[in-house]
């Protein structure tokens, strides 16, 4: 019994510790406060600001495009790296696992200046083509793609990729219609991994982004340096959506599981 | 000769020039500037500048001291609740694990601003409190990290390792110290270096903790704000070093222990 | 001129891993069109191998495949008229039944229309109506097993390759599968190439049976030749149940094995070093007086039909198949008909006998332990520290399931004056002048022959020791 309750009491004391301040924030969003503490009347003013200042409203929708679109690119090139290298030679498909991990075990400051350094510095590409900010992400995300589709090659059949050569399917349809679709659950999960990371980094999108453009990491770490109160009770505003559609998305997923669950018992 | 598994060795050509560009020349080239001055001459000026300045050297015995008390924290309280979540037998236990987890989809700054707002009301200013703040900003950002691993390594221990100990007479907490944390130790290990690593760079969340003492990521971007490639190119090099060395120390994380592992 | 035209030929085909090591070497085949083949051998034979060459999967390193005379040895599969159905069926998941059937089809842009009367036609013929819409998983083995089939047949290939379809299946499908899979031969006309171990479902189903071993062809024929007329002691051992001595001619139509003389039909050169083959089911056991040989019976086991009753005849073991019961330690003499004993010649004259394990899990012979360890012997075992033997998997093995044989060329056994310094003592019985040494036949106390190459002359009857060391022996291991 008393083992139950300490059980308990730690279970409860963690979740305390990770969403206390996000309740509490998300508390205060519907408030006129401009501090914790001192609670006045209920208020969306927060969200009416959230959505239509312009300057938060490119800010989110910058953030958007940049994570998906670099975690298209990344699952492009991390799927087809893991396809390549899963059929290639030994000694080439250890050369790509082992420049893969790089990025993965490597600090992102130190990811994002030295590819800050490669391609603005020695190659003179200015940041205000996007192009360092993207390959960033992409270098971010990609190796975890990667990693993702890996484990799905090494469960496939490797005879089904056969058996569709030996009906007459070229290499390439065998691929597109065998391969990708067993091993899609990983590109999956290797895209929804990429859009995450690219969503909350900070430190490869402050060393190459343009000096204009903002992701929501940088945007709001350079607005608790200023003294805007608006902006800063906007964030928390925007704090609670992401959380709102964080829980909505587990839940989905979540209830969705289950059925597949179900389905296979 | 095979002909036709062609198709499938090239496509990763593409990857690999992708990484030569961008992850190895990147470090090539780090190297390069770490081991150059501003003229491009050949100097260990920047590695002996770093070692002989007491501010650096200071800097990186601060890292160290955050990152193990960090280290510590998080290992304190996710490992007995990750023991409590893996051998409970709730039913609706994934449920319970996802709610541990879902932290980390939430934008870090967004939740360093919430933490930092309870902080403000608790402590009046933040400044009173550095060392303190930044552990509990850091703990609170990567605590998820550490309860994944160990929940994952010991939800796969084997029941019946433990049967047997008590059935060769273990006590409760012998079988405990004698099973069960010694095979927990790889997840441990890959929590510790999830969380240690990024807790010597993360200088964002002392920034925004109103504490002004250096980590060795802030290093790096005051180089870079001050245009000081070769400087920053050396700091890189030093973390990159750590990080090898502790990589190898924690005998490198299981690959389904990585931060990606985690959030999935 | 042959009636029927060759569909397929491989000519010296030959498969050398970039390791050094050969899957299959200088294999030649013809197979008429219409034909069941079936390439039987223990696994690791090069049997698959053979067959993804065929298909295209593997790449031959010398060598030419011949399809209706025209090579196809480096066509890609999805090029080549053959379709394969594969081990473990590798039905696509993500597919339904008419999906995967359909697969191959719309390879060949067939209309719809087609596709969903031929779909409807291949599934009437495995007997699977109305499973079109179903998913792999919802599927038995057995109904897989017809699903690889059919989406392989669909596609009307000149030759369908079989790589051990039933292996996956229980026994009592795997009859049932043989039987419609043979039905299905007849109804269709197609060439079937089918890969299996099973010398039980070999002998069942083909039209001709290439048996194969470490790479290489030993024999080709239909079963009963096969089963009949074995060419070599492997082919023998491998097809059915057999009694295989080492032997020697010694007359015009006589040979001398097995510790007695017998009469035979092959006409074989006096002299020459033979290996006899006799099926249990052609030893007849008859009085001591009547017999070729005598012996005591060592063990009786009700089989259904027959009892297989071993005697033992000195050193000699001889298994047969009796409707009549016999008694444990009955003395007996045993008959063969003179056209029941399959002569060939000994390609290498190897002299093969078996050991014994005795307590300590130490091989023996004529009382001798030798100088070598059961664990070196059988391969991946080890002794626990209880002294059980285990294999590989931690399986533990009992001595008494398993035999050893022991194999040693002419040329490596000496022969000495000394007879305790042999392993085994006998008299000399034959012999023959070979140019730069004499061949020796030696008639040994546990009533074997061995025998053995000498460069000096001995002469009939003298009594010798063999000397065998042991470094020059080959163990094989039988369960």
């Amino acid at each position: 019994m008393i083992r139950k309750v300490w059980r308990w009491m730690v279970i409860i004391f963690v979740l305390l510790f990770l969403y206390l301040p996000i309740l509490v924030l998300a508390v205060y969003s519907f408030t006129d406060a401009t501090n914790i503490g001192a609670i006045r009347g209920f208020s969306v003013h927060n969200y009416v600001t959230l959505f239509t200042t312009p300057e938060l409203r490119s800010m989110i929708a910058g953030t958007v495009a940049l994570a998906l679109g670099s975690a298209l690119i990344a699952t492009v090139l991390g799927t087809m790296g893991a396809i390549g290298s899963f059929y290639s030679r030994k000694g080439m498909a250890s050369a790509i696992t082992t420049m893969n991990q790089v990025p993965v075990v490597n600090a992102d400051v130190v990811t994002g200046f030295s590819i800050c350094i490669l391609l603005v510095v020695v190659l003179g590409i200015s940041k205000d083509t996007y192009i360092p900010l993207v390959a960033g992400h992409v270098t971010l995300c990609a190796p975890f793609v990667f990693l993702a589709v890996i484990p799905k090659l090494k469960q496939m059949d490797p005879s089904i990729y056969e058996a569709a050569l030996d009906l007459g399917a070229t290499p390439f349809t065998a691929l597109i219609r065998i391969v990708i679709p067993q091993i899609f659950p990983g590109i999956l999960s290797g895209f929804a991994m990429a859009v995450t990371l690219s969503l909350d980094d900070y430190f490869v999108a402050t060393y190459t982004k343009p000096a204009t453009f903002d992701t929501i990491s940088t945007y709001v770490v350079n607005a608790t340096k200023g003294a805007q109160t608006t902006i800063k009770t906007a964030l928390w505003a925007l704090s609670t959506v992401i959380f709102l559609l964080v829980v909505l998305f587990s839940a989905v997923m979540n209830i969705r599981a289950n059925k597949e669950e179900r389905k296979t018992v | 000769m095979h002909r036709h598994t062609f198709s499938r060795k090239y496509l990763g050509i593409p990857y690999a020039v992708f990484l030569l560009l961008f992850v190895v020349a990147p470090l090539v080239v780090l190297i390069y500037y770490a081991f150059t001055n501003g003229q491009g001459e050949f100097t260990f000026q920047n590695l002996t500048g770093f070692f002989s300045d007491p501010n650096t050297l200071g800097t990186l015995c601060y890292s160290f001291g955050i990152a193990m008390v960090t280290t510590a924290v998080c290992l304190l309280l996710a490992y007995p609740l990750a023991f409590i979540l893996a051998t409970s037998k709730l039913k609706g236990k994934s449920v319970i694990v996802l709610i541990f987890i879902m932290p980390m989809w939430i934008n870090f700054s967004l939740r360093i601003t919430a933490l930092k707002e309870i902080l403000t009301w608790l402590e009046g200013n933040l400044a009173y409190h550095p060392f303190l703040n930044t552990v509990l900003g850091m703990s609170y950002d990567f605590l998820p990290f550490m309860i994944l691993p160990i929940y994952t390594t010991i939800s796969k221990l084997d029941g019946a390792l433990l049967e047997a100990a008590r059935d060769l007479g273990a006590g409760e907490l012998q079988a405990f110290l004698r099973v069960t944390l010694p095979l927990s130790l790889p997840g441990i290990m890959s929590g510790v270096s999830m969380v240690f690593l990024p807790a010597m760079t993360n200088y964002v969340v002392l920034d925004m903790l109103y504490n002004s003492t250096y980590i060795m990521g802030s290093l790096i971007g005051s180089y870079f704000a001050a245009y000081n490639w070769n400087g920053g190119s050396m700091i890189a090099l030093i973390l990159l070093g750590i990080i090898c060395l502790f990589t190898l120390l924690t005998g490198g994380a299981e690959e389904e222990n990585t931060r990606g592992g985690a959030l999935l | 001129m042959e009636q029927t035209t060759n569909i397929i030929e491989l000519k010296h085909i030959t498969k050398t891993y970039e390791d050094g090591y050969s899957a299959v070497s200088d294999f030649n085949l013809e197979v008429k069109q219409g034909e069941f083949i079936t390439f039987l051998g223990p696994s690791g034979c090069g049997k698959t191998t053979t067959l993804r060459m065929i298909a295209g999967f593997d790449l031959p390193t010398e060598g030419e495949i011949l399809l209706n005379g025209r090579p196809i040895t480096s066509l890609p599969p999805n090029k080549r008229p053959i379709n394969t159905v594969f081990q473990r069926y590798a039905l696509f998941p993500h597919m339904n039944i008419y999906e995967n059937i359909a697969f191959g089809l719309r390879q060949k842009k067939t209309p719809e229309k087609v596709i969903a009367k031929k779909v409807k036609k291949v599934l009437e013929l495995v007997d699977l109506e109305g499973f079109e819409n179903r998913s792999i998983d919802t599927l038995s083995g057995g109904q897989q097993q017809r699903v690889a089939i059919a989406r392989a047949v669909v596609n009307e290939p000149q030759i369908l390759l079989l790589d051990e379809p039933l292996g996956a299946l229980d026994l009592k499908m795997r009859k049932e599968m043989q039987l419609e899979l043979k039905e299905m031969h007849r109804e269709l006309g197609i060439t079937f190439i089918y890969v299996t171990h099973d010398q039980e479902e070999a002998l069942t189903m083909s039209d001709k049976i290439v048996v194969m071993s470490e790479g290489k062809m030993q024999q080709i024929g239909t079963p009963e030749d096969i089963y009949n007329e074995p060419i070599n002691a492997f082919v023998a051992d491998f097809i059915g149940d057999s009694n295989i001595f080492n032997g020697i001619m010694t007359g015009k139509l006589k040979a001398r094995f097995c510790g007695g003389e017998f009469a035979c039909v092959d006409d074989v050169e006096e002299g020459t070093h033979i290996t006899a083959v006799v099926r249990p089911e052609d030893v007849t056991l008859t009085s001591p007086e009547r017999g070729n040989i005598r012996g005591i019976v060592t063990s009786v086991i009700f089989k259904g039909i027959h009892y297989e009753i071993t005697v033992e005849s000195g050193k000699n073991e001889i298994v047969a198949q009796s409707v009549h019961s016999a008694r444990v330690g009955d003395r007996v003499g045993v008959e063969v008909e003179p056209d029941n004993i399959h002569i060939m010649i000994a390609e290498d004259h190897t002299n093969i006998f078996a050991a014994e394990i005795n307590k300590n899990y130490e091989l023996e012979y004529n009382g001798t332990v030798l100088p070598v360890a059961l664990t070196d012997v059988i391969k991946g075992s080890s002794i626990l520290e209880d002294g059980t033997l285990v294999d590989s998997r931690g399986l533990e093995i009992d001595p008494k399931k398993i035999r050893v044989k022991i194999s040693i060329k002419p040329q490596d056994i000496e022969l000495t004056d000394d007879q305790e310094e042999g392993l085994v003592q006998g008299c000399i019985s034959n012999m023959i002048y070979k140019g730069d040494h004499y061949s020796y036949v030696i008639h040994t106390d546990l009533e074997q022959d061995f025998v053995v190459n000498d460069e000096y002359l001995w002469n009939m009857e003298d009594q010798v020791g063999l000397v065998m060391p042991v470094e020059k022996m080959i163990f094989t291991v039988k369960k």
